[in-house]
């Protein structure tokens, strides 16, 4: 008899262990949901190049959108408990590789949000794979993420390079700078940056007379500005990020190509960019900007309360966070669940506006979020009217013309 | 040829850096015996001090020029007296290690400080657009970064050949034990030189402030390139630093020109191939190595 009760009793030991092994049963809450709540985290460079442009600052807007999720459904939302953490991976994907795996096994985070850099992005999206856990990608900007090794559980937010290269190559183009020299970094991202301009430009009619590759990082470009001078383009292309775009603009500036009549384009900028190297050396460059922040009275409201807690404006890469913190949150309000499955099923396909996404869709087919995104050119000096006022937004580029096609991007999930 | 001188000019602008940098780090070398992995480091603040100068009190680079020098000077005292002197007597590989922590903790602090993106520099108008010569633009601004530190190299070399300090300097970092055992004292020199050594690097910042990015990180590669120099030029030789530090720029700048894949690694076959050739450098003395 008491040999049966203990029996017993370890059979419900065991079954016990198990479930907690495999991640308890119903939450406390008595939700559908892990734990009894929601875990968003946002994996990002805390302390590097990167910092500035999303950081903690993307951490602040994730917790804005919560916030709003919060205010929004009070008592009718479908989880109260729901928390925000964030790691550092510096940027290297090894780490972005262990954390990822850390926040969704240990964490019990239910998403992971922005990690820049295309190689650890490529990374936290083979861990969503194999964990069947939601990524949301804003701050990394290869096209593979939602291309050649695109999976359900991977969406990509903001931007890619095909988007950049598109918009500034293609527009710069038809706008008459019809010879382009290209000068990028020898890595990853400016060999892809470079391709993809390579391609926009001959599309839209143009010709690329040399393509120079620099090392990284790399704090002298007079020589290579010099050079790529010599063929007369009608624009220099720079594929430069962070401190390097810093030098090369300087050292452009000091050149005196821009009096010969040579233009500079941007791959990729940030605003951040901008407010650092001051509005005066940048003036008059052109480039693709996925969100700027006094575009329209929604997105500068937004920018106020985003500058109440951090102190500055928001990039695109923050905007783009709160987006995408927003928009899981709503999946999650609509399918009642934190279960990935079901949260992807509500997000793809979804067409949607928010303070970021203007005209935006989540396509089903690849995960890319296609949206509006804008060329801008840097202000004058003269023409800058407040703090962080730095670019006008010469066109709109439309959502369907900005993005490549489900066709182009090549994902078969 | 019109071409090639551009990139000549280009590459003694560039070597101009170098030639700063890598002189304090020589007499610093030759002096103290210690390797200051941190003089990247003491670059970066030159560069942030004179941003934050102009910043706040509206200082110009010509003031910069002159105030950052005497700043960074009382800052290497600083760190000679609190750190560096307490390991001199010990293996040189514990002052390394002490200026590579060092490097790390700065580096921090400016980030945490002033972030990651930079800081903005406007130079004096005077030094902006181009100049005429023989034929050749060029921007003005390298123009006068080439001749001030040439200069500065001038100026420096007058104070080690004709004054009684720079005597004893320069006997101290050619032969240390025979400089003592004639009664010189000097130990009674080391901390000024270390402050000086780091007044250069502080100097080059300054120098590099118009025309390069300034962040925190400005000086880790800066740093890399500077040993490769140092070591071209022979350790501890200071006539060494400076022609190294020019020929770096020059051999940069051509590479840039004519292979940039290989810009950055020509700088390192260089070194490869001098040290196979000379072991202790362009001007250094096999007995300097020992």
């Amino acid at each position: 008899m008491k040999s049966m009760h203990i029996r017993a009793g370890a059979a419900a030991m065991t079954g016990a262990l198990l479930l907690g092994a495999c991640g308890g049963g119903p939450g406390a809450s008595g939700g559908d949901f892990t734990g009894g709540k929601l875990v968003l985290a946002v994996l990002n460079d805390q302390s590097g190049v990167y910092k500035d442009a999303s950081g903690p600052g993307s951490v602040k807007a994730v917790k804005m959108a919560v916030a709003d999720y919060k205010k929004k459904y009070g008592d009718a939302a479908v989880v109260d408990d729901i928390e925000v953490t964030s790691a550092d991976h510096q940027n290297k994907p090894d780490i972005a590789n262990t954390k990822a795996q850390e926040l969704y096994e240990r964490k019990g985070a239910d998403i992971i949000l922005d990690v820049p850099t295309s190689s650890a992005a490529l990374a936290v999206a083979t861990q969503a794979k194999n964990h069947h856990k939601l990524f949301i990608d804003v701050s990394a900007a290869t096209t593979q993420l939602t291309g050649a090794r695109c999976n359900k559980y991977t969406f990509q937010w903001a931007y890619d390079t095909y988007m950049l290269a598109n918009g500034t190559g293609t527009t710069v183009t038809e706008n008459g700078d019809k010879n382009w020299q290209l000068i990028y970094p020898d890595y990853e991202f400016g060999q892809d940056m470079t391709k993809s301009f390579t391609k926009a430009i001959k599309g839209a009619g143009g010709t690329v007379q040399g393509a120079i590759p620099t090392p990284f990082p790399n704090d002298n470009f007079a020589t290579f500005l010099t050079k790529a001078g010599s063929t007369k383009p009608d624009v220099i292309g720079t594929m430069q990020a962070g401190g390097d775009l810093i030098n090369m603009v300087k050292q452009f500036n000091a050149s005196g190509l821009k009096e010969k009549g040579i233009d500079l384009a941007v791959g990729l900028m940030l605003i951040t960019d901008i407010h650092s190297l001051g509005v005066d050396q940048f003036a008059g460059t052109m480039f693709t900007d996925p969100w700027y922040w006094n575009m329209d009275k929604e997105t500068r409201a937004w920018a106020d309360r985003f500058q109440h807690e951090t102190g500055t404006r928001p990039s695109f890469e923050h905007a783009g966070n709160y987006s995408a913190a927003l928009q899981y949150l709503e999946a999650v309000q609509r399918a009642k669940t934190d279960k990935a499955d079901a949260v992807v099923g509500e997000l793809a396909g979804k067409k949607t506006n928010d303070v970021f996404l203007h005209n935006g869709e989540i396509r089903a087919k690849d995960h890319l979020v296609i949206h509006d995104t804008y060329l801008a050119r840097v202000k004058k000096p003269s023409q800058v009217k407040e703090d962080w006022d730095y670019e006008d937004i010469v066109t709109t580029i439309p959502a369907a013309k900005a993005f490549p096609t489900a066709e182009e991007s090549g994902c078969s999930m | 040829m019109n071409a090639v001188l551009q990139y000549a000019v280009q590459g003694l602008a560039a070597g101009s850096f170098y030639a700063l940098a890598a002189l304090g780090l020589a007499i610093i070398f030759g002096v103290l015996g210690v390797v200051n992995f941190a003089h990247g480091a003491f670059y970066m603040l030159g560069a942030v001090t004179a941003a934050v100068l102009l910043d706040t009190l509206g200082l110009t680079l010509w003031w910069s020029l002159l105030a950052v020098p005497v700043l960074m000077f009382v800052f290497g005292v600083v760190v000679e007296r609190l750190f560096v002197q307490w390991l001199l007597r010990l293996d040189p590989l514990y002052n390394f290690l002490l200026t590579f922590g060092l490097t790390l903790v700065l580096v921090e602090l400016v980030k945490q400080k002033y972030g990651v993106s930079g800081l903005p520099y406007k130079p004096p108008g005077i030094l902006q657009g181009r100049a005429e010569l023989a034929g050749v633009v060029l921007p003005r601004y390298q123009l006068f970064v080439f001749l001030f530190s040439v200069a500065i190299c001038v100026l420096v070399w007058l104070l080690m050949t004709r004054t009684r300090v720079g005597m004893i300097v320069r006997a101290s970092t050619e032969k240390p034990e025979l400089t003592r055992a004639l009664g010189v004292n000097v130990g009674r020199w080391v901390t000024p030189v270390f402050g000086f050594g780091v007044a250069l690097a502080g100097l080059a910042g300054v120098l590099a402030a118009p025309f390069r990015a300034i962040t925190a990180d400005m000086g880790n590669n800066f740093a890399i390139i500077l040993f490769a120099v140092v070591v071209i030029g022979g350790l501890g030789s200071i006539v060494g630093a400076v022609v190294a530090g020019f020929l770096v720029g020059l051999v940069e700048a051509f590479g840039q020109a004519y292979a940039p894949t290989f810009a950055q690694i020509l700088i390192f076959v260089l070194m490869a191939l001098i040290i196979l050739v000379r072991p202790a450098g362009l001007f250094g003395r096999e007995e300097a190595t020992r």
